[in-house]
């Protein structure tokens, strides 16, 4: 190193104590411009006639402060009211034929007099598991996503950054955080994949490690029969509007997570202050209905449910292999379900649940066929088509109001699925991010749902 | 993903390869018109290429006008100059280090107020610019009406009024720039003030900053830069004025290359 750029390094560092002294030096670099700019345009820009911009309009509304928070939750639990009630039926439907086509298999398989291991892996362990996937999935998902996609296209999600940009910025993160989070409730690794948008690094990286605190849409069919079992324990029924109300708290319960985990990781391990960002509020556009679904159910829904079909395969396959292999008296998922127990009921939950999210890590969707396949290993022989099945097989095993409340936190806060970890690894390009990755929402997981659970039997609610 | 770190020296030697007799950068925030201006002037003679190490594409061409050949080098679009993005540091450093002759600064006629951050942004880097405002037909059509002379006196750099889908303007524009470039036309563009505290302390660096120039860079900038602790631009300074090839820098500029890497 030359002594002039000795020299020049010591006027950098020099710059940069002035620039620590002054405070603030960016925003207040920007604030400057902009008055600057505001002033020039005041005098040079004139407008005539009464040829009122109509996009100021409507997001003076939809960005001002008493109605931009209601407008959102509204749209939220209208988009979710729509998929939660307009996916029963479909979904009941989808059920009986798959599960219908299941015993046809069956019997096909007696015609053949094929041995009853084979049946069991190929119809019981991975027929039925696509079919769950298939069923439980593709309803909400075909209403969910060109819904979303609506939104998106007609310039929504800009104005929602926008709204919510004052909050990231307090929690130390980027206020385009919140378009990754959108991204986020299709899939996960989307939505990491999404925070390339971010600029600074810093602030990417939050967004990454936070993404999986927004439910993706291999877990919403999880929150809804969860929050359906969760009320007819709690109140008796489960109407559509009550799930719908539930649901949405589970979700604005992970954005406020999200905030917390990103404010205390920009005072922890990744320390700095927001960068200042332009925002594009594009104008508003009716979009093309036709391209619309087309994009929506080809480029989202079919792509995600065929990867979950292809995880849930296989996963079929070994659990079944798990549930009917004995070792002594216990199959071998009885003996983990088993060893899990002590941990699962201090979360308030039990050694299944634990199991089926650990078993779960290729694709959250796969989570419930396992939990219901485990239970049915026990011998409790209840096929559930329906929510209420369902329900009664649960109860069967000891479930309470609480094991549900807390099986949706855990679903809600537990860590990312394979893909998503390894998309994860893709965008950071460290291992040590990637581990964090996973452990920072499994610690916030099991510390939620331990204090709940605690709570819950102290005051003996359950 | 390129993690090789290649500096703007590479880029430039590359730019004068070409037989021509000035290089122009246009600059301009997204969605103003600013390819439909640059395919307007150049034709159909243009190539794209990426700014190497980067995802940041770079289109250049040429255009003759009254026997001078123009090269002109389509800047990324940006909204600030203040490399927060890939977008903005290579936008920044062309027009900082590349020496363009002159930066002509595209701007949206409806969103006049939003647009003029980037040319504050432009003439505090070089007093060389050329305002562009383009889409003044769709301006017309929303109503809104832009006074040319006053913001020509209020920023004091050429303002070329176009409509560039019809071609409307853009005869003007070349011979603003011909004029800016070849006839030496002075110009005295504004200078954006700042907060009191903020101007005491970049007097101050810009003093010490100044004789390690040589002139090369405008030293008030700089200043500002070092003040708000831009680290991307430190490495490609001491770069610009050692003149050395990016390459003896490999070692220095390790922290900078993990940050590109990632991105």
């Amino acid at each position: 190193m030359s002594n002039e750029e000795n020299c020049f390094q010591g006027i950098v560092a020099q710059a940069q104590t002035a620039g620590a002294e002054v405070g603030p030096v960016r925003d207040q670099l920007v604030l400057d411009l902009y008055r600057q700019t505001q002033e020039i345009a005041r005098q040079v820009v004139k407008r005539q006639g009464k040829k009122e911009d109509f996009d100021h309009k409507i997001d003076d509304f939809v960005t001002s402060k008493y109605f931009g928070y209601p407008l959102m939750l509204t749209l939220l639990s209208l988009i979710l009211w729509l998929t939660v009630s307009g996916a029963n039926y479909p979904s009941q439907l989808l059920s009986n034929l798959l599960f219908g086509f299941g015993s046809h298999l069956t019997a096909l398989c007696q015609w053949l007099k094929a041995p009853d291991w084979l049946h069991g892996i190929l119809v019981l362990g991975l027929y039925r598991c696509m079919a769950w996937v298939i069923s439980v999935m593709l309803p909400p998902m075909a209403i969910f996503f060109p819904l979303f996609t609506f939104l998106e296209e007609l310039g929504y999600l800009p104005r929602v950054a926008f709204n919510l940009d004052r909050g990231f910025k307090r929690a130390g993160a980027h206020g385009k955080q919140v378009l990754t989070m959108c991204m986020g409730f299709g899939c996960n690794a989307a939505g990491v994949t999404a925070c390339r948008i971010i600029e600074s690094p810093r602030e990417r990286l939050i967004a990454t490690l936070t993404n999986n605190f927004v439910p993706c849409n291999g877990r919403f069919p999880t929150l809804i029969a969860m929050a359906a079992i969760f009320l007819s324990a709690l109140v008796g029924t489960a109407n559509n509007l009550l799930t719908t109300g539930l649901v949405v708290g589970v979700v604005v319960f992970g954005i406020l997570v999200t905030l917390l985990i990103s404010r205390l990781l920009s005072q922890t391990l990744l320390k700095g202050v927001p960068s200042t960002f332009t925002l594009e509020l594009p104008p508003y556009r009716w979009p093309k209905m036709g391209t619309l679904l087309i994009r929506s159910v080809l480029d989202r829904t079919l792509f995600v449910l065929v990867r979950a079909v292809v995880v849930a395969a296989p996963a079929g396959m070994i659990i079944w292999i798990l549930a009917n292999v004995y070792i002594g008296e216990v199959s071998i998922i009885g003996h983990l379900g088993g060893f899990l127990q002590g941990f699962g009921y201090l979360l308030g939950l039990d050694g299944y649940i634990i199991l089926a999210f650990l078993l779960g890590l290729p694709a959250n969707e796969i989570v419930i066929p396992i939990l219901i396949m485990s239970y049915l290993s026990e011998g409790v022989m209840v096929e559930p088509s329906s929510i209420e099945d369902l329900h009664r097989l649960l109860v069967a095993n000891g479930w309470t109001w609480l094991t549900a409340l807390n099986m949706m936190l855990f679903s809600l806060l537990h860590f990312p699925c394979a893909t998503t970890l390894l998309t994860i690894r893709k965008e950071t390009q460290s291992l040590k991010w990637t581990v964090l990755a996973a452990l920072i929402p499994t610690g916030v997981a099991i510390l939620v749902c331990f204090l709940v659970a605690q709570l819950a039997r102290a005051c003996g609610l359950v | 993903m390129n993690c090789q770190h290649v500096g703007t020296l590479k880029v430039l030697s590359k730019l004068n390869q070409d037989k021509s007799d000035a290089v122009i950068a246009l600059a301009g925030n997204p969605n103003t018109g600013k390819s439909t201006v640059f395919n307007g002037l150049t034709g159909l003679k243009q190539h794209t290429g990426n700014w190497p190490g980067k995802t940041v594409v770079l289109a250049k061409g040429n255009y003759r006008y009254r026997n001078k050949i123009i090269t002109l080098v389509d800047l990324p679009g940006t909204y600030s100059l203040l490399a927060n993005s890939a977008d903005e540091q290579v936008a920044r450093d062309f027009i900082c280090f590349g020496n363009p002759e002159a930066t002509i600064v595209v701007v949206d006629a409806t969103c006049l107020e939003r647009n003029l951050n980037l040319v504050l942004q432009v003439i505090e880097i070089t007093p060389r610019a050329i305002l562009c405002v383009n889409l003044i037909d769709e301006a017309k059509r929303k109503g809104i009406v832009i006074d040319f002379p006053k913001l020509e006196a209020l920023l004091g750099i050429p303002v070329v009024p176009t409509a560039a889908r019809d071609k409307v303007g853009l005869a003007a524009l070349k011979e603003s720039l011909h004029q800016v470039v070849f006839e030496h036309k002075q110009l005295q563009p504004l200078s954006i003030r700042y907060q009191e505290r903020i101007e005491v302390a970049v007097a101050t660096i810009q003093r010490e900053i100044e004789p390690f120039l040589r002139g090369k860079i405008n030293s008030r900038w700089v200043a500002l830069r070092l003040l708000d602790g831009d680290t991307t631009l430190i490495t490609e300074i001491l770069n610009y004025i050692s003149g050395t090839g990016p390459d003896s820098w490999e070692q220095g500029s390790n922290e900078l290359k993990a940050v590109k890497c990632y991105e």
